[in-house]
């Protein structure tokens, strides 16, 4: 992969970003391809399990994040009803997404906005960069959204001389390093404050020169950064967290207040949204905006959220353009099993309690969207390039990388599957070997229930592996999974044990050759198995 | 463009299987999807009334929890109250003196606020009334030091409190670029869940609104809270009719 450091391009970069360093801080260059970058995943995580830095940042975050989230979840007494309502909500949201999609069309045309289809990336990049143009913008500030890192907005205005400017602290640091994302939530989690410290005395131009490493000392170093930034800028770019179909209403849920400056000071906004994130009605946000802040930042709320419908006269944006966006998302609704990966309300609760996920960071995922979320998403996104059962293609791996624990099955607030949809994507894979090589699917499935088992403490954690085993013939076989009980070790643990044997040995065990490289494996392995 | 509508619909049509719509990107179609009726089990509203005590102890503790000042303070001594944060900012280690502001303080009202909460201001405050049809410039908002709003509703369980840009409430930008925000509650405004906001709301969803849960604040550097980033950095909760 060609390193092409896009993240704000020097070309581009005010004298008061302008650093003095030509090299990259960013271990994690940007790709073309922001669903697909860089290795298989086997290949990906030994090379960031090296990494003990990250591994120990990684480590203090979910562990912080996990605490607070059991915390703040624990003292709501229908939880559980919640999510049932989340899920049961979504469910019938993409049953009815089309009439959804044409209500929510109408009613933000009715207030005064102006709404886009995007068919891919491509499509609505071109779609923003045209608006962006038409206002005169050569900078364009942006709230952290997952739909535009997905399309690459912020390379594809570069190549049309517009500078994107990131305004979530942890996106700004991602965006000055050069570097990627590693978590949905805290982009720069695998950053500590003296790294974070040094990235902004080098690149952001207007740094004290004095800058300490104390995070309130850094947080105001960004803020009188962005500040003018705020005031000056004409055109705002953001993602939505829900859309109301029946009110046309957006929703934006954040911290820092950057996102709401970006939806209030700009006289033109654009928001790009991926056309699952819809709610029917007004009312359903009682649901989510109780599921989200809880299960996302172990907050009971968030500090703030806007919620905006059209244009108001007088109040916020003179011009809301509205960005629906495919880009892969018809694909995944079209699989009866994995269709519900689009629930998905971007909490990265799954992030944090996954111990795959926590030993290897996000950037081993190759994708934007990394842990669980990611493992069943990114691949089902890039299907039309191959990217679930292609055999040469990094995204195929990716519903390996997990233990089907369970653990984030149980936090995921809309009640994700997220096991079942990885073993079903795992069979899809185990199919399409058989009928290039004459694998036995059944025998390659049972390797990887069979390792789980072969060990006390991974017992521990195998409960739904167990359940799962039905589905793990390949996809001739029915997928018959009873609901899962609520495992009794999340309750007495918030993270199962680290399994003995790391899953990248378990991977070169389960997968004799992976699709970039042969992974030596020392480490026990599961060959007892000869079924 | 509307091709892209037509095609985008067209995939999601085929991705949940009515038939002669074509395929999704990937050349399937999808099975129809049965989806079960919504259990709407959870709780619509709290065990407690609207602006009982329960409720206002809740939302005081939720408030100080996120760091924001609570004053509870009954009707009559709100301007007094007022008054004294607004002349506390002038203080030197208010860390609100700006160049060339000398000892005078501006404060931006939106229009339609209630002129008796500010009838004992200090006299050397400089009083901005802004509104969406005199709208002040977002850069001189960036010289006011503080803003004074009244509020939609408050939700007790999560310490929020919500503004919807009614003239009492102003616009978005007068409650964001000033760096303290005074912000006064009526006891009867506090309800205990978020359905129950949630409701009261959806009587106008078209009204821009801001859910405001304490200062802003960031977790991004090593998950260290720091409150105070980019939206005001000090938050007064002005709780009216409560009894302390
Ligand atoms: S899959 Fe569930 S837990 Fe994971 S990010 Fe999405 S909503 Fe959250």
């Amino acid at each position: 992969m060609s390193r092409t450091f896009l993240g704000l391009p020097r070309t581009l970069r005010r004298p008061d970003d302008a650093g003095a360093v030509d090299e990259p801080f960013g271990a994690v260059p940007h790709p073309q391809e922001p669903l697909r970058w860089g290795d298989a995943f086997p290949a990906a995580a030994k090379q960031t399990l090296k990494n003990d830095q990250l591994r120990r940042n990684l480590g203090h975050a979910t562990q912080v994040i996990r605490t607070k989230r059991a915390a703040v979840v624990g003292e709501v007494p229908d939880w559980e009803a919640l999510r049932d309502a989340g899920s049961a909500v979504k469910q019938q949201v993409m049953a009815q997404l089309p009439d959804l999609l044409q209500q929510l069309e109408e009613q933000v045309t009715a207030r005064g906005g102006v709404v886009h289809w995007a068919r891919d990336a491509a499509e609505a990049n071109r779609i923003v960069a045209d608006i962006a143009k038409a206002k005169g913008a050569d900078e364009v500030v942006k709230v952290k959204s997952m739909a535009t890192q997905e399309i690459g907005l912020n390379e594809a205005l570069a190549d049309e001389g517009i500078a994107a400017i990131e305004t979530d602290l942890a996106e700004l640091i991602v965006q000055l390093a050069d570097d990627m994302p590693s978590h949905i939530l805290v982009p720069a989690i695998h950053r500590n404050r003296s790294e974070i410290r040094d990235i902004f005395l080098a690149r952001m131009g207007d740094a004290p020169p004095d800058l300490s490493d104390v995070p309130r000392e850094l947080a105001m170093a960004a803020r009188a950064h962005l500040r003018r930034k705020f005031l000056s800028a004409k055109v705002a770019v953001s993602g939505a967290n829900f859309a109301v179909a029946d009110t046309g209403t957006l929703a934006v849920v954040e911290s820092e207040g950057n996102g709401r400056m970006c939806l209030t000071l700009p006289e033109t906004l654009v928001t790009v949204m991926g056309i699952e994130k819809l709610v029917p009605t007004f009312d359903d946000l009682e649901v989510f905006l109780q599921l989200l802040p809880r299960s996302s930042t172990g907050e009971r709320m968030n500090p703030y959220t806007s919620l905006w419908t059209g244009v108001t006269p007088g109040d916020g944006p003179q011009e809301f353009h509205l960005v629906l966006l495919d880009n892969g998302r018809t694909d995944v609704l079209a699989d009866e099993v994995g269709r519900a990966a689009l629930h998905c309300i971007r909490c990265s609760a799954c992030l944090n309690v996954c111990p795959v996920y926590e030993r290897v960071g996000g950037h081993a995922y190759g994708s934007v969207y990394p842990g669980p979320i990611g493992a069943i998403l990114t691949p089902q996104l890039t299907a039309s390039t191959g990217g679930v059962s292609g055999h040469h293609d990094p995204n195929a791996s990716l519903p390996y990388a997990s233990t089907l624990c369970g653990a984030c099955y149980e936090v995921c607030p809309v009640k994700i599957d997220i096991p079942s949809i990885l073993v079903d994507l795992r069979a899809r894979e185990v199919d399409a070997d058989r009928s290039k090589h004459g694998v036995d699917p059944w025998k390659t499935a049972m390797k990887a229930a069979s390792w789980v088992m072969a060990d006390g403490d991974r017992f521990a954690l195998a409960g739904r592996a167990a359940t799962l085993g039905s589905g793990l013939g390949g996809r001739d076989h029915a997928i018959s999974v009873a609901p899962p009980p609520a495992s009794a070790w999340t309750r007495s643990r918030d993270l199962p044990a680290p399994p003995r044997q790391t899953f990248r040995q378990w991977w070169a065990a389960e997968h004799e050759t992976s699709p970039v490289e042969t992974v030596e494996t020392d480490g026990p392995t599961s060959e007892e198995d000869d079924r | 463009m509307s091709e892209a509508r037509t095609e985008v619909l067209a995939r999601v049509r085929a991705a949940l299987g009515q038939t002669g719509s074509g395929t999704t990107p990937s050349g399937r179609v999808g099975a129809p999807p049965h989806p079960e009726p919504v259990p709407r089990e959870y709780r619509a509203a709290g065990e407690h009334a609207v602006g009982s005590p329960e409720v206002l102890e809740q939302l005081v503790d939720r408030l100080v929890d996120y760091k924001a000042h609570v004053h509870q303070v009954a009707a009559d001594a709100l301007p007094a109250t007022i008054a004294t944060l607004v002349a506390d900012l002038s203080e030197p280690d208010g860390g609100m003196a700006r160049p060339g502001s000398d000892r005078s303080v501006r404060v931006v009202v939106p229009a339609g606020l209630d002129d008796a909460w500010l009838a004992t201001l200090p006299a050397e405050v400089d009083v901005v009334r802004d509104s969406r049809e005199d709208p002040t410039a977002a850069t001189d908002l960036d010289a006011v030091a503080a803003v004074v709003t009244a509020a939609r509703v408050a939700i007790s369980e999560t310490g929020t409190i919500v503004l919807d840009g009614e003239p009492d409430q102003g616009r978005r930008a007068i409650s964001l670029v000033p760096d303290v925000h005074l912000c006064v509650v009526r006891a009867e405004q506090a309800v205990q869940t978020v359905p129950e906001a949630v409701r009261l709301l959806g009587a106008h969803p078209e009204r821009p609104q801001t859910w405001i849960s304490g200062p802003s604040a960031t977790s991004d550097i090593e998950l260290d809270r720091v409150e105070g980033v980019h939206g005001p950095r000090t938050l007064h909760v002005l709780l009216v009719g409560a009894t302390p």
